[in-house]
């Protein structure tokens, strides 16, 4: 249990190591994934340090294993200089880590107090462990600027203070450690403003802070040093003012490598999509999508680039008729309804939109239903599987699979394999073919190619391609930077629920579009 | 009604309440940790029996508590193996119990005693005696509230005060103590008690089993002090109201103290037909007064009297975040 | 865990949780002293041993196919319906209704007539639940458990007060006329020569008009009412777009959204045809055996049909066998009652264990299982 000691004096002799954590050669799979390999790293104490990385690169299971929530395959874990195992948040604690994660681990209907409490009472009773818990998250708000009424509901509270109020368990804990993982996507930048006056002041007394972010700005304006993660493994660890935004990017994405697609100028007709202002809230009320505005011509691919959380999904749930928006959405010349009964997937697949949605396996496809079970799904309405008024025609549905499958290249091509027995690459073609099949005048389409294997990459790839040049519009939103460059005809760069700005991918670089993504770029 | 009618169906209200209140207090605590408990009824169930067959055979009332409590347990244990354990489904575990406890109980009885699946009668030191506290007699004298006390406070079994004792103890648990709050933090989100490194099935126990030990009293009382013996299905589904009213109490032991007063002097109404009558001047059939608390805790749960918000964590195992 | 093979999956799983309940009932058994192979063998006997006791058996196995199919179609929209027993003793006021409204030329037209009446009102018992539960997010199993209670206290009213008749004691509605009696199987004329009963000296016994005498069973035409409904499930789930709809949307309510469909939709209709199928049961038991209505006229059938739908993991054919079983296991445990001093109520506890082994510690089963199978893999 913590003692009553407190402002970042360090509380022990001084340690031996000047380093607060070092792993030394941490590697961890999940199953055939290799999520982390021989991860080298030691972070110095007192400093900001920052891991960089897209979207899978592993740093949130770095921290994990960090947190006690992984145990890693091999490798050591060093704090202050001392080896220790972790094997529970428990002895993470105990080791002096705090983790202030992603989405919040707080009892909603509990006062701040009591969470700040909750796992590091004094005793059984509560009311002497809330008194001096008390006394001593006022102390720690007025010395590092985290003011949050000690009485107030967390579910009262903004997700900034909420924020704070994480902060503040893990100083309550003693924390000498403080790992934020994306701590800035729920923010405005005001709030991430004055998290960052937090941290620093956290440092300048002392503490290590490790800053998990994919951006570049944050990294640029907060860290003394960075580590950049790419595909598992840590590929550069370097003093944040010997480095620029720039470098880091291309770090960041590294030079992968780049599969060749061929095709042909795009010859562009009319207008197929206009889309005007258009926002989604989400259920808390928050904006996601704010007021974006672009066309889709026929015959064009349009990318939509940008980093994980920013308005891309949003984007495709409101216009694919799962998600209530505003705005004004035409297609061929008619307006979508964008709330309502009317405003449903079925609907707008009727219109003529076809959506291969970011997360098949959540939404594209019921993995327990069959891959023929499957293919009709969203479709099961379409005349073509029906007997008569009354009977669906599985028997019609079964060979259209196994045509489809023919046509994708599914494997193993057996129409009454449940969805979940495929392999991530088969499942989204199984996705695409339905999807695409139908010759849709607007094709959505979100991570393409998110967990699928090269050849299929490819294969799902002049699918796209022969769409658009079959003079259908699409709409191609990817976290891939590689996979917007070279599919799209023109790029749209979202932040923040907004759009960035536009280019065209002849005439910028993934050095650029990064800076955009990052929220640098100018509009 | 005058007032010795109301004295009299004040008395009988109470007696009524006290099972439904322990079982309540039973399923609070369950609930708060996130575990659904259907499977009250069954439970009750399995402890009046106990109860009922050990003061039978050992004359003992005490030995017939420690019975219940046991007998409850067993059951409890069950549902948090299921439940906890084997991440099984709370409510279909809970059903299910309360089959088995339907059944195994007259199994039991009858094959102790022979008697239809019931318990010989009890008497003596094999029931609760009613319990006159101080004073009943000189403050009767008192107007309004000396009758009152004298003869709707004082006067029952000592699980009757047990219970009424248990509501600001229980208040206490949960609100003033570290095991309270850490059991309210499992019910709304385990990844917080999880992170903070305390052991969400360690919690989620501790809630089950006081649940069972609540339960056994509940049962105990059914047999040895509201009653004078186990008979089949004799909580009659005290343990649904008892359920019900947790939902009207929100949660609460306070509230849940007022929700299963209220539905035990529903349940001493309909005792009273010719009450009902005399005070509304229309025929209220009984049956309506014996749905009440069901149709009650309808309008509740379909938020037209507030929102009944339960545990969000409830009836859903933990899995630690991947 | 080792991952199940899908046929060890779907077999096996039930087979196991079936013999782990019935070694536990033998254990119970064993401890109040009597002998589970002598109650075996009386129950064999006694349900399944002569073609009298079949028409027992499978007059209760009539009753739990149609509240095991509706605990099913409610289970693959995603929803826990425990209101069988207050749709069913509803669908007995919607039969006794019709038949005592009118008398009936037929049985025909008053079956026809009758489930009509009885699947409206099953429907409509389970309505404000399915409502309540999709527009408000009432936690339906607390509402249909609620539900049950009040069926149950709506038809004493209505059996005390409303449809008794005059001068008669118990609580029951008036019998119904006799163009609403069902044909029972020793009616049936193919069915009939099992019924016939024999004296002592081997004869066939004839009554004073010289004619075969038949032994009563209540098994009747509703048992093919409910192989029926068993098909018509099937198909419904499996072969229309409704069923398809309701699969998907209670595997994934997310993933239905993006494929456009409601949920308000289909949690509603699941639950219609789930009450209305609880309710149909009524044709047997109201109509088909006691001719009137009477208190608690669904005597636990609504609740054995969880059992039945865990047993027979939520498809017509497991059901129609899950409901047999069951239906030997209600007429075994009542000759048990009549033949041992074994109580009735050793079939509750079969039904709770069936359901606690099923249903609860399914994963505990697929634990054991799987460590079995992975024992054969390494060897």
């Amino acid at each position: 249990m913590p003692s009553a000691d407190l402002g970042g004096r360090q509380a022990t002799a001084a340690p031996a190591s000047p380093y607060a954590i070092e792993l030394k050669g941490i590697s961890k799979a999940f199953g055939s994934v290799q999520a982390n390999k021989d991860i080298n790293i030691a972070i110095p104490r007192g400093t900001i340090h920052g891991i960089i990385g897209e979207n899978g690169a592993g740093k949130s299971t770095l921290m994990s294993i960090l947190y006690g929530f992984y145990r890693a395959d091999s490798g050591q874990i060093l704090v202050n200089g001392a080896p220790v195992t972790i094997p529970d948040s428990q002895s993470a604690i105990r080791a002096g880590i705090g983790m202030v994660f992603q989405h919040f681990k707080l009892v909603q209907n509990f006062t701040v107090l009591e969470n700040v409490i909750l796992g590091a009472e004094d005793g059984p009773m509560l009311n002497s462990s809330l008194a001096k818990a008390r006394k001593i998250l006022g102390d720690l708000s007025r010395e590092y600027e985290l003011d949050v009424d000690p009485d107030a509901l967390i579910e009262d509270l903004s997700v900034g203070h909420q924020q704070r109020v994480e902060i503040l368990k893990a100083l309550y804990r003693q924390a000498e450690i403080l790992i934020l993982d994306e701590p800035t996507g729920v923010l405005t930048p005001d709030e991430a403003d004055h998290l960052f006056r937090i941290l620093r002041g956290l440092r300048d007394q002392g503490k290590t802070i490790v800053l998990i972010t994919h951006k570049l700005r944050e990294i640029m304006e907060t860290t003394d040093n960075v580590s950049v993660m790419r595909r598992g493994t840590m590929v550069a660890t370097v003093k944040t003012a010997e480095t620029s935004p720039e470098s880091l990017a291309e770090l960041m994405v590294g030079r992968k490598v780049l599969l060749e697609v061929v095709k042909n100028p795009a010859k562009v007709g009319d207008i197929i999509l206009s889309v005007k202002d258009l926002a989604v809230n989400d259920e808390h009320g928050v904006t996601r999508l704010k007021g974006v505005s672009f066309d889709i011509r026929a015959g064009e691919i349009l990318g939509i680039a940008g980093v994980a959380g920013n308005g891309q999904s949003e984007l495709l749930e409101a216009l694919g008729g799962i998600a209530a928006a505003s705005g004004v959405v035409v297609l061929n010349g008619a307006e979508l309804p964008l709330t309502g009964p009317r405003a449903n997937g079925k609907a707008r697949r009727d219109a003529g939109i076809a959506h291969v949605p970011e997360d098949r396996q959540s939404l594209g496809l019921i993995m327990d239903f069959t891959a023929w079970e499957n293919v009709g799904f969203g479709y099961h309405d379409d005349p073509r599987y029906q007997k008569n008024a009354w009977l669906m025609d599985n028997d019609a549905l079964r060979a259209d699979t196994a045509a489809k499958m023919a046509t994708y290249d599914v494997r193993p091509p057996i129409p009454a394999l449940p969805a979940k027995s495929f392999s991530g690459g088969n499942q989204q073609k199984i996705v695409v073919a339905r999807e695409m099949d139908r010759n849709p005048d607007l094709l959505l389409i979100g991570q393409p190619t998110r967990g699928v294997d090269i050849g299929a990459i490819e294969f799902i790839h002049k699918q796209i391609i022969a769409l658009r040049d079959s003079g259908k519009a699409v709409l191609l939103v990817s976290v891939e930077l590689d996979e917007i460059m070279s599919l799209s005809d023109r790029v749209l760069v979202m932040f923040d629920g907004q759009i960035m700005g536009e280019r065209l991918p002849a005439q910028t670089n993934e050095r650029e579009l990064g800076m955009m993504m990052a929220g640098m770029g100018a509009k | 009604m005058d007032f010795a009618t109301f004295l009299q169906i004040s008395d009988t209200a109470l007696r009524f309440a006290t099972p439904l209140l322990l079982a309540c207090l039973a399923g609070l605590f369950s609930e708060r940790a996130g575990i659904f408990d259907i499977g009250l009824e069954g439970k009750m169930l399995m402890a009046a029996m106990s109860a009922g067959a050990v003061a039978a055979v050992t004359g003992s009332v005490w030995l017939g508590l420690i019975a219940a409590i046991f007998g409850s347990l067993l059951f409890a244990a069950v549902h948090g193996i299921a439940s906890i354990t084997f991440r099984g489904n709370q409510l279909i575990a809970g059903v299910a119990l309360n089959f088995v406890a339907s059944g195994i109980t007259v199994l039991i009885a009858e094959s102790m005693f022979g008697q239809g699946g019931r318990t010989p009668p009890l008497e003596g030191a094999a029931r609760f005696a009613n319990i006159d506290l101080p004073f009943a007699e000189t403050l009767g004298a008192v107007p309004i509230l000396g009758p009152f006390y004298a003869e709707v406070i004082s006067g029952h079994t000592i699980l009757v005060y047990v219970a009424l004792a248990l509501v600001p103890i229980s208040w206490w648990v949960l609100y003033r103590t570290r095991f309270g709050l850490r059991l309210r933090a499992v019910g709304e989100n385990p990844a917080s008690v999880d992170t903070a490194g305390v052991s969400v099935v360690r919690l989620r126990f501790s809630a089950v089993i006081i649940a069972g030990v609540l339960c056994g009293l509940a049962g105990a009382y059914m047999s040895t002090g509201l009653q004078a013996g186990f008979g089949r299905e004799m909580t009659a589904g005290r343990g649904y109201i008892a359920l019900a009213a947790l939902i009207f109490a929100k949660w609460r032991p306070w509230q849940a103290l007022w929700a299963t007063l209220l539905f035990g002097f529903l349940q001493a109404l309909a005792l009273r037909p010719d009450v009902v009558e005399s005070m509304t001047r229309v025929a209220i059939p009984v049956p309506f007064l014996d749905a009440l608390p069901y149709i009650l805790t309808v309008i509740v749960l379909a938020g037209f009297v507030g929102k009944a918000i339960p545990p969000r964590a409830g009836g859903e195992p933990y899995v630690k975040e991947r | 865990m080792t991952k199940l093979p899908t046929w060890a999956d779907v077999g096996l799983v039930p087979l196991i949780s079936l013999t782990l309940a019935a070694l536990v009932s033998a254990g119970v058994l064993l401890a109040i002293g009597q002998s589970p192979m002598q109650a075996l063998t009386v129950m064999v006997n006694g349900a399944l041993g002569s073609s009298y006791a079949w028409g027992y058996t499978l007059y209760y196995a009539t009753s739990f196919i149609f509240t095991g199919l509706a605990v099913t179609v409610a289970f693959h929209a995603g929803l826990f319906n425990i209101g069988g027993e207050g749709q069913a003793q509803l669908g007995g006021l919607g039969v006794a209704l019709v038949c005592l409204a009118l008398p009936w030329p037929h049985w025909t037209i008053a079956l026809v007539a009758a489930m009509f009446g009885a699947a409206l009102f099953g429907a409509a018992w389970a309505a404000i639940p399915a409502y309540l539960q999709a527009k408000r997010g009432s936690h339906i199993v607390i509402t249909t458990i609620m539900f049950n209670y009040i069926a149950a206290a709506l038809l004493i009213y209505l059996l005390v007060n409303v449809l008794r008749p005059d001068g008669q004691m118990d609580p029951a509605s008036a019998n119904f006329p006799s163009g609403a009696h069902l044909p029972q199987f020793q009616e049936i004329p193919i069915l009939q020569g099992l019924f016939q009963r024999f004296g002592a000296d081997g004869l066939p016994r004839l009554n004073a008009e010289g004619l075969p005498m038949y032994q009563q069973v209540p098994a009747n035409v509703t048992f093919f009412i409910a192989i029926l409904a068993c098909v018509l499930v099937w198909v419904m789930l499996w072969h229309t777009r409704l069923g398809y709809a309701i699969r998907a949307f209670g595997k994934s309510e997310k993933a239905a959204v993006y494929a456009g469909i409601s949920p308000l939709r289909i949690i509603m209709i699941a639950m219609l045809i789930s009450g209305a199928l609880a309710g149909l049961m009524a044709i047997n038991n109201v109509m088909g055996q006691a001719e009137r209505l009477v208190q608690n006229s669904a005597s636990g059938a609504g609740f054995i049909g969880i059992a039945v739908a865990l047993m027979g993991r939520n498809h017509p054919l497991g059901i129609f066998l899950a409901a047999v079983l069951f239906g030997f296991l209600f007429q075994g445990g009542a000759a048990l009652g009549l033949e041992t001093d074994i109580p009735i109520e050793l079939r509750t506890v079969v039904q709770g264990l069936v359901i606690l082994f099923t249903g609860a510690l399914d994963q505990m089963v697929r634990m054991l299982l799987g460590m079995f199978f992975a024992k054969k893999g390494a060897t």
